[in-house]
């Protein structure tokens, strides 16, 4: 009977008796990497490079990420592509709270990732105030080149489950505290001068 | 950070109708002009005062996949049938006008072309079309640069109105015409990435001229970008236009006449869709648009289905121009050669002290531009874009303002859509092409 | 101060021969552009009567708040005030534009609303509401339309500070 070390370079062809053993996470961490469905939140420039990374040239597919969800429900990534407004942020959050668990978040491009240049009353300075963010993609907007790196830097951090035992360590993630203002209280003053 | 709250926007949404005013009534229903009574009887099929419990308030967006990005829609419904429509806008609000006040005329290339993503150029030009002119050098500009600008204007009407189909197919369930206007989009995007360095947010117009020559081989890449496209443009007439889904799902849908467009201040295609034929480049030339030969494309019936149609065809009228332009396109500067404006080319500083010293200013204070008050307007893909700037002396714009497009345009949405169906929305919404970035501003 | 200098050549929004008074307002020209400058209680009947010439379109409407630049110029018998109201408007058959610059002061910032002559301006007069805190009347929905709508304050005002947040570097550790 053989043993196969590594099915990728000896094929399952190396296998007598059709059976692997391995630990179950490394399994089910394996089988979310390689379906991770994103979560079309498209905001602004950033989308349209999204959007470019979707369709035939780049072809997203070949990570098993073809299928943009339009519900969160349905969504484990959220691509939070372009810039969170003031306005915007409330939304997000409760988009990020209607998708399942396991989830995890991109933050794609500076806007999303620091506000970028738009240093001023309407962004928020970072996605990363209002959700957890795994992977940040520089640039603005990043190529499509960029993201896919995003995307592959996400999944091998997705199969060596690294994320879920720290959120699990921290209680950061989706058990995020976040104190919630009462709808009554009179709302911050930003910048009057 | 309030993040767990869920707020509504209070006046902003859609009220009920007990809770209305009867002209806040009227304009959510799309009623622009007085209706001649010809007109009022053909609306007469609809109820007019229908009670609140048959009727029904939704919300759409502002994160749903076919709002073309967070623009949020309530609709009021009864049954199928569209009765009330208000545009929520302002998710993408990014403070661009205010970030305009403190970045120099040199930088506010930056800002500009952030607003309406899909035609960046377009707006850069404007930007820098009204800076020149408050600097009194729009007549000065080398022909080269003003060439070339056209070029890289018509190439991203080409870029812009090809992501439109794509977009549109989307919306419309042509999921296969998606693949394809992006495949094509991609290809004029491979030159812009070669010319300008990026593929989107170029930032390479600027005031004075543009920021770079163009690369060696750059004619045989447009040759080759005007040999691909017409042949896709014919797949997509093979695809869509004939095709007697796409033309129910269009025709007749999200109709609007030439004088509702008018007093709502539309422009671009769904202007000459109701047949005005308002074209900037033709009716107030600009740059050296009057130098050649194009044609307007207008539609008959303002509905969806022209919308496309023309939108289709400005490709191939931009394609036209593209031509010319390679016919003519002159050797000499790319920018202006006015040391004010221009900062010194790289090789001179390693030489010059003085040039160190003014490269050095240029880029930190940036130039100071007289004062005065300025409004240039474009034909951007999606309609007339304009520019405000108020000018103190100082070197950054005291007010900028851009008069975006699609910010008007999206106000034709509640006349587009009374009485129509829910599924027609999204043609409507889709047809209008807006960019939220550029609503928002 | 004054700038009553017709300069009818240029192409760009360029009057033949206009007077220097278009409608009983001073009129300015702003590098080659017809600028009008009527009073705030004359200022809807302008636009209706430039309406009724041809200028059937409302291009753009918005405001610019002067607090920090009062001593711009201005023709002869206008004078400053904190605000002004610019609006742009276009002449789709003579092919022309013309602008019009309404001051409005800051202790009494109200304007009538346009909504009646030009249905476009009702999303712009709610941007500059919303931009610049200066009340339309007889506007159809007098909400906020870019900002959230508890938000404070009026951002484009000269008063209001960009609220730029200083960047913070967070720790490294996770």
């Amino acid at each position: 009977m053989g043993v196969v070390d590594d099915v990728l370079a000896d094929g399952i062809g190396g296998l007598s008796h059709n059976v692997i053993t391995g630990r179950l996470e490394d399994l089910i961490n394996w089988s979310r990497s390689r379906s991770s469905w994103p979560a079309s939140f498209g905001l602004a420039c950033c989308a349209i490079e999204m959007m470019a990374t979707g369709a035939a040239h780049y072809d997203i597919s070949r990570f098993g990420m073809e299928v943009f969800r339009a519900s969160p429900r349905q969504a484990d990534i959220m691509i939070v592509a372009g810039r969170v407004s003031q306005k915007m942020a409330p939304v997000l959050r409760q988009v990020y709270d209607q998708m399942m668990e396991p989830k995890w978040v991109i933050s794609m491009g500076v806007c999303a990732s620091s506000g970028g240049m738009f240093n001023n009353y309407a962004i928020v300075q970072g996605v990363d105030q209002v959700v957890p963010v795994d992977v940040y993609a520089p640039g603005c907007p990043p190529t499509p080149e960029t993201l896919i790196h995003a995307i592959e830097t996400l999944h091998q951090k997705i199969e060596d489950g690294e994320i879920l035992r720290r959120r699990q360590q921290t209680g950061a993630g989706a058990n995020i505290h976040v104190e919630e203002i009462a709808a009554t209280s009179t709302p911050v003053l930003l910048g009057t001068k | 950070m309030s993040a767990t709250t869920i707020r509504d926007e209070g006046a902003q949404e859609m009220r009920t109708r007990s809770e209305l005013t009867a002209r806040e009534l009227l304009r959510e229903v799309g009623s622009v002009l007085r209706m001649s009574e010809a007109e009022a009887a053909k609306l007469g099929d609809l109820p007019d005062d229908p009670d609140e419990d048959q009727t029904m308030i939704i919300n759409m967006g502002p994160q749903h996949p076919s709002t073309h990005g967070v623009l949020r829609l309530m609709l009021e419904l009864q049954g199928e049938t569209v009765l009330r429509c208000k545009p929520i806008i302002g998710y993408l609000h990014t403070g661009m006008e205010k970030t305009g006040e403190q970045l120099t005329f040199m930088q506010g290339g930056t800002n500009v072309t952030r607003m309406d993503y899909l035609s960046p150029l377009n707006n850069e030009l404007v930007f820098s079309m009204a800076t020149e002119q408050l600097l009194g050098i729009d007549g000065d500009i080398p022909e080269r640069a003003v060439w070339m600008r056209m070029l890289l204007s018509e190439l991203n009407r080409m870029s812009s109105h090809l992501l439109f189909m794509a977009t549109n197919g989307m919306d419309l369930g042509a999921v296969s015409m998606m693949i394809y206007g992006w495949r094509e989009r991609e290809e004029v995007l491979r030159f812009f990435q070669k010319v300008t360095g990026l593929r989107m947010n170029h930032n390479f117009i600027r005031p004075g001229g543009v920021a770079a020559d163009l690369p060696p081989g750059w004619r045989d890449d447009v040759l080759r970008l005007l040999e691909v496209i017409p042949e896709r443009l014919d797949e997509y007439d093979i695809l869509m236009t004939g095709q007697p889904i796409w033309r129910e799902r269009l025709q007749g849908v999200g109709v609007i006449t030439p004088d509702e467009a008018l007093a709502l201040g539309a422009t671009g295609p769904i202007l000459r869709s109701t047949g005005v034929a308002w074209d900037l480049r033709r009716d107030l030339p600009y740059l050296h648009y009057d130098q050649v030969d194009f044609d307007v494309i207008v539609g008959s019936y303002g509905d969806a289905f022209d919308r496309y149609a023309i939108r289709l065809n400005e490709i191939r009228e931009s394609m036209k121009i593209v031509r010319q332009i390679l016919d003519v396109m002159p050797m000499g500067d790319y920018r202006i050669q006015n040391k004010k404006v221009t900062p010194p080319p790289r090789a001179r500083i390693d030489e010059s002290m003085e040039a160190l010293i003014h490269h050095f200013k240029i880029f930190t204070e940036g130039f100071k531009v007289p004062e005065g008050e300025v409004y240039v307007g474009i034909e951007s893909p999606r309609g007339e874009v304009g520019c405000y700037i108020a000018s103190d002396g100082s070197p950054t714009p005291y007010r900028m303002h851009v008069r975006a497009p699609s910010f008007v345009n999206i106000q034709c949405l509640p006349h587009m859509m009374r009485g129509g169906l829910v599924a027609d929305a999204v043609a409507v919404i889709s047809s209008v092409d807006p960019v939220l970035g550029e609503v928002d501003r | 101060m004054s700038e009553i200098d017709l300069d009818t050549s240029s192409d760009i929004g360029g009057m033949p021969a206009a007077p220097p008074e278009i409608h009983g307002c001073p009129v300015s020209d702003s590098r080659g552009q017809v600028v009008l400058h009527p009073g705030r209680d004359r200022y809807v009947d302008v636009v209706k009567a430039l309406a009724d010439e041809g200028y059937a379109m409302c291009a753009d409407l918005t405001a610019v708040d002067y607090l920090e630049y009062m001593r711009r110029p201005l023709p002869v018998g206008v004078h400053p005030e904190r605000f002004e109201v610019v609006v742009n408007l276009l002449d789709i058959t003579d092919r022309r534009r013309i602008r019009l610059r309404v001051q409005v002061p800051a202790d009494d910032a109200v304007i009538a609303s346009l909504f009646d002559v030009h249905p476009g301006t009702e999303a712009m007069e709610r941007e500059v509401y919303d931009m610049f805190g200066i009340v339309f009347t007889d506007h159809p929905d007098p909400s906020r339309i870019l900002m959230p709508e508890d938000w404070i304050g009026h951002p484009l005002r000269k008063d209001y500070e960009i609220g730029k947040i200083p960047v913070q570097f967070k720790g490294s550790h996770s």
